[in-house]
């Protein structure tokens, strides 16, 4: 059984995000990348189902570029089996096209299971496990929060908001958008990420986005704006007050 | 499970010597002792551990049992470790491993030379490798290795407490190789980012400037010391962090270094030069201050016509042997009287927040009846004074906090020792 877990690098939202001139992306000049913490839970994810010996080999995915290294060292580190950066041919100008590019790097690897973080801050509607898995012609269960494998079986437990739970079978090869491991995910250590970076090996895939222009075209990105802010009010007449200006009292 | 050795002992159904019957009943003096019975190999295993091999020395006389802050709250002390090695517990898999605030008021006692302060952050270390780390340490740590301080703020902010006063200071990070100052000022963690730390820090900036110190700060190039990072076990991210400040302190030429946290300054003084190959002149700023006794008291016209008493630091204290320098400024504030706590100097009682206790506060809770904290602050509410004299500036957030859980808001203040110096210092 073969997982493989991609990896996305985000924008760090401790920094202050800032648009560029062009009024329509990010300046990301000014950004701090990290990994995306879902993918952090859909790497755990994996690496439980190996420690449990119900996958053979977690292969870490990330595309090339700044940082990728970091991020594939320390997915080593923390259990991993390979890592390998996807060069990217020209720009993933939308999150369907980034996500072609994935499911394109996927096919190439080959695996029974590819894993995935639900969302990420800048694909809020979780668009990469389902146009992965449909790219792919696979069964896509998204905001999974345990999986057990057995054989070419895979049993899928998700969560619906209320508190539902819902158990589903899935047939392998199949997509899962993690929405949380099982347990927190793990902390690597410095002087093991040191050790796997003097040892180990980063291999690279490729990905060409031959999918043309995207048919999104964004208009304007601005930050959200600025409410007049909330009042505090003293005590209940206050409110009553509020309410009877309101005319709703 | 050992074999005892008596196992293979021949037994007899009747023994007669002499002519005398001196058959005994069966009873189970005849079987091996419970205690032969227990798997010792996590005793084994950490006392081969560089750096833990003293916990062997523990011959169970308890003296250190009444000195350790953790006991007062709950059950624990090196005899008590010891005695659960004994027993069979693996302490790198066991929450006991974390209780330590590695205070050493145990080692001060201790006549085997038992040494917690070592022993602790090599086993956490092993911990820390095998993937043993409480669930609040490995966010600290996180945070740590992704912005260079443990609260995980924004690296780039790290010098936005300046703001206010951006022209009284000279940050060094975007300055060129060379530029020297006479202080070079290490600000920490704290003091640069939470909000009861900036109090302080402008506090300090302003008393530098009216002694006329020439100082400059590393801002956003400083990174957090990396103490608690080694006593937590992760030497891999301590090492980074000795060898990032460390260029730092070499490329801007200084007379002093000056940390206002006991943890830099016992990482800076006692740690680094193991990493990097250089020694630092650091000085503690309740040391810098009192070089400048006489000039300082000069400008602390203002009276601070208080009661007040003062926690030494576990790390500045025990740690380093300095109880003196924090003293000299106290007794310089004019006005103030100045009561000692029961528990001070070398007997001090730890605040809680060191050795990585900071992050620990859930799983300690678990542990204990009360947080050390609280502990403390309930001694210095006895002594009548009205103000909580500080010198470390974890202890400003923790002991604020206690404050409160013992009802003594608006009876007892906790300040830091430069914030009240800042406050004697008229405008001019
Ligand atoms: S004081 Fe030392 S020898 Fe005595 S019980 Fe404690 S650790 Fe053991
Ligand atoms: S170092 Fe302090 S907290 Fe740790 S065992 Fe000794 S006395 Fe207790």
């Amino acid at each position: 059984m073969k997982i493989l877990v991609l990896l996305r690098q985000v924008p760090d939202l401790v920094e202050d995000l800032e648009v560029d001139d062009s009024g329509k992306a990010l300046d990301v000049s000014e950004i701090k990348f990290k990994l995306n913490e879902y993918d952090e839970h859909a790497l755990e994810e994996a690496i439980l189902l190996k420690e449990r010996g119900e996958a053979d080999e977690v292969v870490a995915l990330t595309q090339e570029g700044e940082g990728s290294e970091k991020v594939l060292y320390t997915a080593l580190a923390k259990g991993a089996t390979l890592a390998k950066s996807i060069a990217i041919s020209g720009e993933a100008s939308d999150s369907a096209q980034f996500a072609k590019l994935m499911a394109e790097a996927a096919k190439a690897e080959g695996g029974d299971m590819i894993m995935v973080g639900v969302q990420s801050v800048d694909d809020r509607d979780g668009q990469l496990a389902p146009i992965v898995a449909a790219s792919l012609d696979m069964p896509c269960i998204s905001a999974v929060t345990g999986v057990k494998v057995s054989g070419n079986t895979a049993s899928i437990f998700k969560e619906y908001s209320g508190g539902i739970m819902a158990e589903f079978e899935a047939d392998l090869p199949a997509v899962i958008g993690i929405q949380a491991a099982e347990q927190p995910p793990r902390y690597a250590p410095v002087s093991k990420i040191k050790q796997i970076q003097d040892s180990a090996e980063i291999g690279s895939l490729s990905a060409s986005s031959s999918n043309g222009a995207s048919s999104i075209e964004v208009l304007a990105l601005a930050p959200p704006p600025k409410g007049e802010g909330a009042k505090m009010l003293d005590s209940g007449k206050d409110l009553l007050d509020v309410l009877k200006d309101l005319g709703v009292a | 499970m050992s074999e005892h050795k008596y196992q293979d002992s021949v037994q007899l159904e009747q023994v007669i010597v002499d002519g005398m019957d001196i058959s005994g009943h069966w009873n189970k003096m005849f079987v091996p002792r419970a205690l032969t019975q227990f798997d010792i190999s996590g005793l084994e295993q950490l006392r081969d551990i560089p750096g833990a091999e003293s916990i062997n020395n523990c011959y169970q006389c308890a003296k250190c049992v009444g000195s350790c802050p953790v006991e007062y709250v709950g059950s624990y002390g090196p005899r008590k470790i010891y005695r659960k090695l004994q027993i069979g517990t693996n302490l790198i898999e066991d929450d006991y491993l974390w209780l330590c605030t590695t205070c050493k008021n145990c080692v001060r006692v201790c006549p085997k030379e038992v040494n917690m302060g070592e022993i602790i952050p090599a086993a956490r270390e092993k911990a820390v490798l095998g993937g043993f780390i409480p669930d609040e340490i490995q966010e600290m740590l996180q945070s740590v290795s992704e912005y260079g301080n443990p609260m995980g703020e924004s690296a780039r902010k790290r010098a936005k407490w300046t703001k206010p006063i951006k022209d009284s200071i000279k940050n060094l990070a975007k300055a060129e190789e060379g530029e020297s100052v006479d202080v070079l000022w290490f600000v920490g963690d704290f003091y640069a980012y939470h909000g009861r730390g900036n109090d302080a820090a402008l506090a300090m900036v302003n008393v530098f400037n009216r002694l006329g110190v020439d100082f400059g700060i590393l801002g956003e190039a400083e990174k957090t010391d990396g103490d608690s990072q080694r006593l937590v076990g992760e030497s891999g991210l301590f090492e980074d962090l000795a060898n990032h400040n460390d260029a730092l302190f070499e490329k801007f030429p200084h007379k002093d270094l000056v940390v206002n946290d006991p943890h830099a300054y016992n990482a800076i003084k006692k740690f680094y030069p193991g990493i990097t190959g250089n020694t630092r002149n650091v000085t503690h700023y309740t040391q810098f201050l009192s070089s400048r006794l006489d000039e300082l008291k000069a400008l602390m016209t203002k009276s601070f016509d208080k009661k007040v008493t003062f926690h030494d630091p576990c790390y500045l204290g025990r740690h380093n042997d300095e109880y003196n320098a924090p003293r000299e400024l106290i007794n310089s504030i004019p006005g103030a009287t100045f009561i000692e706590m029961p528990r001070h100097k070398e007997q001090s009682y730890c605040c809680g927040g060191g050795g990585g206790g900071m992050w620990l506060d859930g799983l300690v809770a678990n542990y204990t009846s009360e947080r050390l904290s609280t502990n403390r602050v309930r001694e210095a509410v006895e002594t009548g004074a009205e103000v909580l004299l500080v010198c470390c500036p974890y202890e400003v957030s923790r002991f604020e906090d206690a404050v409160k859980a013992v009802n003594a808001e608006g009876k007892l203040e906790v300040m830091d020792i430069v914030e009240v110096i800042n406050a004697c210092i008229p405008e001019g």
